[in-house]
């Protein structure tokens, strides 16, 4: 028996651990529906005033970012099938992808703010509190919250994958026990997902 | 092979050492000793909350200031919720019983995560120091309950930030441990033991877990925009910018009701692991009682709104609020037929964790019916934001889990510490703090029925009588308090030596030593097709 051969690998449980991954992402897609929430109901109190404001948001950055966000979770999702198939190489290739892509995701993020902040358009700014509306001042406080919170979520799961890379490497995850890269994978698809709801929610719908 | 050996199995887990000191606690992944710890340091910070409880009442024995002024008040009342709320009732049985007997009771070795679970624990001491340094540091310490209601809780210039962010971690902390309980209950029940011939306590555990996981989030991200707000003002609770403050109440409440169960859940199901046990009888209408905690959990998360009844709501949510709250109060009253019932023609024993388990049932209906007149729309107006809300509010927070919990301990006391304490004293404590708990608070039924507020340091003449009273009661009521710790401490260094079983339980923590061993069982149990946990 597989299970009584080494002592702590009876602790070792992948479906466990799944289960595990599964229950903190509903934690996190709650998170957001809070903030969802408050979202919809300032959008239907002030449609003109968010109408007005989304018209500064640039579309074209929002759209690439989403395409950036799309392949890093082909990637990750292909480490996983590279790792099952014994590709070590392959998986840290993978891997590695996943992380310049967040990098490159955060870069733009860190443009499309500082271009913000060069208008003038920042919580609390003067320019926000003496010339727009209530709705535009909300719909700004609302964007800056919750690109800021879904860019904390990619950092933190940059590091994730990170982790799971120096793990790779130093063959503590391995094709016989690779939960630990299936569960950062399953994170960054969340952060993923976000993001899919986060880019019409601010970006398209006009 | 190599590691099992290693750890033995006729060592209990206390006189197990791997490390030096106190890193055998600090550093353990043992489940008992995690338990233990958030004990420990629960009953530090729960003396805190009742210097502060004590310090209030005392404030109220007399109109005008006695010990303090307004502002003064305000800050104790807050910080008395805080800890009393986030620190320890909150997190107060799944997180200290939970932890030492759920893997017990299912038959596992341990929880499904370990290091997660030791995690959680320091989360809750981060929360913990964060909360203690807005009192310590800065200037002037919270002021604004613990609801931390918006605006003021981003206007008062009082020291919020590390109270409301210690909060928030402090929830990181609930999720976390919920979390490993779920994969707990769904991985490591003992072969054999079905959903339905799960002990009572792991399956309200499980009710309460769904809860810290669903609910928290929603006042984690609250809390969080209520931080933006102090720091940044980005306006989605303040109305200067265009945002809505009664909107806060909302997400708050959408978490801070559930959380009540979150609260009384694991009570009621260490009572009703007691029940059985001191009446030596199959607990009746298992079923119903499972149905019934699921039944909480869910209607739970509807019924918010009984918190808003005068801050603004249109008509139809009133009524439909109204109308769920008195639905959810239908389970907890099947809960206390079963109860009742599990009694009748039972052989009882009359030993202290009955005697509490009994007093519970008494004060949570007291609790539960004085809920009803707060849930009806038109009493509501007449009493909210009086004392009477006050009363209701710690009879069953502070009566339904206080109750269970000091009934959990003298239960399973044997258990954790293989000690037995003195029956006589750990009695007496229990008539002492019953009847200054009563004389406490029953006053303040009374008194909120006569139109006293909540939250002021001062109060009209006619009051006082009533008043005097309740201060009585806290002195009676701590007096108890001290009479149950001072044995209790003292019977787990000096007891006599406890059996595997004194009580004659069934459930799986009766079959292994008192105090279990590391890993619990030799051999992890098999339940049979005729097995159960109440076949007496
Ligand atoms: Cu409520």
């Amino acid at each position: 028996m597989e299970q009584t051969m080494i002592h702590h690998d009876s602790h070792y449980d992948p479906e466990a651990s799944k289960i595990g991954m599964w229950l903190f992402i509903f934690t996190e897609l709650l998170l957001f529906g809070g903030l969802f929430i408050i979202y919809s109901v300032y959008r239907f109190m002030n449609p003109d005033a968010f109408h007005l404001a989304a018209k500064e948001l640039d579309t074209t950055i929002g759209a690439i970012n989403t395409i950036i966000l799309l392949v890093s979770s082909m990637t990750v999702a292909m480490a996983t099938s590279a790792i099952q198939n014994k590709n070590i190489k392959l998986t840290q290739i993978l891997l590695g992808i996943t992380v310049v892509l967040a990098i490159v995701f955060l870069v733009n993020k860190y443009f499309e703010w500082s271009a913000k902040f060069d208008h003038g358009i920042f919580p609390g700014s003067e320019h926000l509190i003496n010339d727009m509306s209530k709705g535009e001042i909300l719909f700004f406080g609302l964007y800056f919250v919750m690109t800021g919170l879904h860019a904390l979520h990619i950092i933190i799961g940059m590091a994730f994958i990170i982790f799971v890379m120096v793990f790779v490497a130093k063959k503590k995850v391995h094709p016989e026990r690779y939960a630990l890269l299936e569960n950062s994978g399953l994170y960054w698809h969340l952060v993923d997902v976000i993001w899919i709801f986060l880019f019409p929610l601010f970006y398209l719908i006009t | 092979m190599q590691t099992a050996t290693q750890i033995p199995t006729d060592v209990s887990f206390l006189e197990y050492r791997k490390y030096k000191g106190i890193f055998n606690w600090i550093l353990s992944t043992d489940h008992k000793r995690i338990g233990l710890m958030y004990l420990y340091s629960m009953m530090t910070l729960f003396f805190v909350g009742v210097a502060l409880g004590l310090a209030m009442k005392l404030e109220l024995i007399a109109p005008g200031k006695t010990i303090m002024d307004a502002q003064d008040y305000n800050a104790v009342f807050t910080v008395h919720g805080v800890i009393m709320i986030f620190m320890i009732v909150i997190p107060g049985l799944p997180a200290v019983f939970g932890n030492f007997l759920l893997p017990i009771m299912i038959g596992a070795k341990d929880v499904a995560f370990p290091k997660l679970n030791l995690l959680s624990w320091y989360i809750y001491i981060l929360g913990a120091l964060l909360v203690i340094a807005s009192v310590l540091f800065g200037n002037g310490t919270p002021d604004t309950g613990w609801t931390f209601y918006a605006p003021y809780s981003f206007k008062s210039g009082t020291n919020l930030l590390p109270a409301i962010f210690g909060a928030f971690v402090l929830g990181f902390s609930s999720i976390l441990t919920g979390l490993n309980f779920i994969v707990t209950i769904h991985r490591m029940r003992a072969p054999g033991m079905t959903w339905l011939k799960m002990p009572l306590f792991p399956w309200s555990l499980y009710g309460t877990a769904w809860i810290q996981l669903l609910a928290t989030p929603v006042v984690g991200i609250t809390l969080l925009l209520i931080i933006l707000e102090r720091v940044f003002g980005i306006g989605v609770f303040d109305p200067a910018l265009g945002g809505d403050p009664i909107l806060y109440q909302h997400l708050f409440w959408i978490y801070s009701h559930p959380a009540v169960y979150v609260m009384i859940l694991p009570a009621m199901g260490a009572i009703s692991e007691i029940i059985p046990t001191f009446t030596q009888k199959h607990i009746f209408g298992y079923k119903a009682i499972i149905g019934s905690t699921l039944a909480i959990a869910f209607v739970g998360y509807f019924v918010w709104g009984h918190h808003m009844f005068t801050s603004g709501m249109s008509g139809t949510a009133q009524y439909t609020f109204s109308i769920l709250t008195f639905l959810v109060a239908i389970p907890s009253a099947i809960k206390v037929f079963n109860w009742i019932s599990t009694m009748y023609k039972g052989s009882i024993s009359l030993q202290t964790p009955f005697y509490w388990a009994a007093s519970f049932i008494f004060i949570f209906m007291i609790g539960g019916l004085s809920g009803l007149v707060l849930g009806a729309l038109a009493t509501d107006i007449y009493v909210h934001d009086t004392a009477f809300v006050v009363a209701h509010f710690h009879f069953i927070v502070f009566g339904g889990v206080g109750f269970s919990f000091f009934g959990a301990i003298h239960y399973w006391f044997p258990k954790i510490w293989g000690r037995m304490y003195d029956t006589k004293w750990a009695n007496t404590g229990w008539l002492v703090f019953s009847i200054g708990f009563l004389a406490l608070y029953s006053p303040m039924f009374y008194l909120g029925m006569q139109g006293m507020p909540r939250r002021y340091y001062d109060y009209l003449e006619e009051f006082h009588a009533a008043n005097i009273l309740s201060t009585l009661g806290s002195w009676v009521m701590t007096f108890g308090l001290v009479i149950i710790v001072i044995n209790l401490v003292r019977s787990a260094k000096h007891g006599p030596k406890a059996e595997m079983n004194p009580w004659n339980g069934k459930t799986l923590e009766w079959t292994v030593p008192s105090p279990p061993p590391v890993e619990n069982f030799e051999e992890i149990p098999v339940y049979g097709e005729k097995d159960g946990p109440y076949e007496y």
